[in-house]
């Protein structure tokens, strides 16, 4: 594992859920680092442990949901030492802010746009609503919504514009972290293009240091330097974009990268994964993707592969290198 | 089906067309409240479909893409009369499915089947997988007995590569998978060989892993029973994939329609070009082009004068605000409805 701390250093953190038919091993010795000023994208399928990650990192579980080990380093500080009022007050939004999944139906219907994104401002810093207010107008002007659009509601706005509001309400403390949660999932592929478009502009003129949550590799892709790719709560390759892509080492990652039709080039065979992912309350022995590996040995049935690093930047948990 | 009729349609109708819609619209009444509706003369629609004509030739797989909203689920219903047209025509082998009594149209059904998005709401809890399977060919009465019907409910599932079916056959949908759950919604359309399968975002619910064998296994099934299948979906990759002819759909009309190959590498509508543009690609070296579209889908209450799209069109002139494009066919079997096409 490198040394390095980065701006965020997440070290083999756990999370389990408690149900009554068993812990649900829902994130298992998840590691990645994130330097200032780049995106490093989470991706994987339903279930992987990549929205359990995200909210582990904010501390945002359900009441059932447990860190149950690992760091999450952030400034030099264990954020899972914290406590909980500190956490409130001092990182939540004002450090690390979040970008919910469907964030955009979760805004107050009977408040203004403007009103929701100076509360949060007005929560966690010392000034006045009117200041407040001012500054909501500059950060709707930043994603394209425009500050003339402060007073409207909810419903006044379109998904697109509803989404961007979302993206501004995260940006309203100048955090040093955003995490977005598939900010682009319930729209259309042309608001959905242009939302991501907003996400790049606002990456090269703010700097932001992001993690991208998201389901669909292809728009990781086109947003993220790095990417960590998890399979029923572990990571199973992590590196540089271009090398995961181009040089995938782990089976699921090639079969999922190959799963993508894409729209570019000649027509290709679209690869298939055979069967389903694992249940987590009883994840299976060894490697948790070996029952759908096509290069699966007995080793892989009984040992767990560890992230190991092959070339620069570029690691992978397979028995296979 | 009536020569004059076909003759006078916007597009040509091939010789070997197995299922034919011409003009079709449909026009949803917006429920008013008891005071607006004392003041309002006349009743506002949503113009979900607003006349769309196309063919799909027999044993072909026939793509309708567009946005949320652009009506190609509506399209779908309609064309399997579950819900009623406001106008329009639609050919079912030659017959004219919109004049069948009720009687006649239930015997039609069987040659007629959709498979829904949601497999978790498709199929009704309180069944086993074998009594969903079961029920259509007994409604149908296919079978002479048991044995057989039990025999023929195996096999669909063996078709859907759900083995053993001894396994599946006494689950219930809560059971089983996402994945495994829509094969047997699947498995349920094919049953009753039917002669044409709509099938509406079959995929959009399922993890990309999952979803490649279900496609290919739907792929394997069109050419092993030789069915007519249309294809609903948002992603024009996917349809790239899995279909050999397209229309593409914008606020109830047809935009573009033709060979999904030619229309992907050169679009000639500027919405296509720019659907095409906005695909995202697992690909982190590739350079795309920018999507240059801004705005998003206006409300098909109230759509747009003269061309639909002309407000979000970056190639928009004085002719397109005022005059609509008819769909013209500007290459063999290609149509564009628009004033300027790409070429």
């Amino acid at each position: 594992m490198p040394k390095e701390e980065g701006l965020l250093r997440v070290e083999d953190l756990t999370v389990h859920y408690t149900t009554l038919i068993g812990d649900v091993k829902a994130a298992e010795d998840v590691f990645f680092i994130l330097k200032e000023g780049q995106t490093l994208g989470l991706a994987g399928e339903s279930g992987c442990g990549k929205t359990t990650t995200g909210l582990a990192i904010l501390r945002l579980l359900p009441p059932n949901g447990k860190i149950v080990g690992g760091k999450v380093i952030f400034e030099g500080k264990d954020l899972t030492k914290i406590d909980h009022e500190t956490f409130r007050r001092e990182i939540r939004w004002k450090k690390i802010s979040m970008i919910f999944q469907g964030a955009m139906n979760s805004l107050h219907p009977t408040k203004t746009v403007g009103d929701q994104i100076a509360e949060a401002i007005v929560i966690h810093e010392n000034i006045d609503k009117k200041e407040a207010l001012e500054r909501a107008g500059k950060l709707l002007d930043l994603v394209g919504v425009g500050a003339e659009r402060l007073d409207r509601y909810p419903h006044e706005l379109s998904g697109g514009m509803k989404q961007r509001s979302v993206i501004a309400m995260a940006l309203a403390c100048n955090p040093r972290l955003i995490i977005a949660d598939e900010p682009t999932t319930a729209l259309d592929v042309i608001v959905q293009a242009q939302v991501m478009k907003v996400i790049k502009e606002l990456q090269e003129k703010l700097k932001l240091s992001m993690i991208i949550i998201s389901h669909d590799l292809s728009l990781i892709a086109e947003t993220s330097s790095q990417v960590a790719i998890m399979y029923a709560g572990k990571i199973v390759e992590y590196g540089d974009v271009a090398a995961v892509y181009k040089e995938s080492l782990h089976p699921y990652t090639e079969k999922l990268i190959g799963a993508f039709p894409s729209i570019l080039g000649p027509k290709k065979e679209l690869s298939t994964i055979h069967g389903f992912p694992p249940d987590l309350i009883n994840p299976p022995p060894g490697c948790r993707f070996h029952p759908r590996c096509p290069y699966a040995k007995e080793k892989c049935k009984k040992e767990t592969p560890v992230l190991k690093n092959i070339g620069k930047n570029h690691y992978v948990a397979c028995h296979l290198y | 089906m009536k020569q004059l009729e076909l003759e006078e349609a916007e597009i040509k109708i091939d010789k070997d067309a197995h299922i034919i819609s011409l003009g079709l619209k449909k026009y949803f009444p917006i429920k008013l409240g008891f005071f607006r509706s004392l003041f309002t003369k006349e009743i506002p629609y949503v113009r979900a479909v607003d006349g769309v004509s196309f063919y799909i030739k027999r044993g072909e797989i026939f793509g309708l893409v567009g946005e949320s909203g652009c009506g190609k689920t509506t399209t779908g219903r309609l064309l399997l009369r579950l819900i009623e047209p406001t106008s329009g025509k639609i050919y079912f082998n030659g017959i004219d499915l919109l004049a069948l009594t009720e009687d006649k149209l239930r015997k039609m059904r069987k040659k007629m089947q959709i498979i829904f998005q949601d497999p978790y709401e498709s199929l009704n809890p309180r069944m086993s997988i074998y009594d969903i399977l079961a029920e259509p060919i007994e409604i149908q009465g296919l079978t002479e007995s048991a044995e057989e019907t039990l025999e023929k409910v195996k096999n669909a599932l063996e078709d859907m590569d759900l083995v053993p079916p001894e396994q599946f056959l006494f689950r219930f949908p809560h059971e089983i998978s996402g994945g495994q759950r829509q094969r047997v919604a699947i498995a349920r359309a094919f049953i009753v060989n039917p002669e044409f399968i709509v099938a509406d975002e079959p995929v959009s619910m399922l993890d990309a892993s999952i979803r490649t064998e279900v496609l290919k296994l739907m792929l394997e099934m069109v050419k092993k029973v030789k069915v007519t299948f249309l294809f609903i979906t948002h992603d024009i990759a996917l349809a790239r994939y899995m279909c050999s002819r397209i229309a593409v759909m914008y606020l109830g009309k047809i935009v573009e329609m033709g060979d999904v190959e030619k229309i992907i590498h050169d679009p000639a509508h500027p919405y296509t070009e720019a659907l095409i543009a906005a695909v995202p690609v697992p690909d982190p070296t590739a350079r795309r082009a920018e999507v240059v579209i801004k705005g998003e889908v206006p409300s098909p209450i109230n759509p747009p004068p003269g061309c639909r799209f002309h407000p979000r069109c970056p190639y928009a002139k004085e002719r397109c605000k005022k005059e609509e494009p008819q769909l013209v066919e500007i290459s063999k079997g290609r149509y564009v409805a628009c004033h300027f096409p790409i070429k």
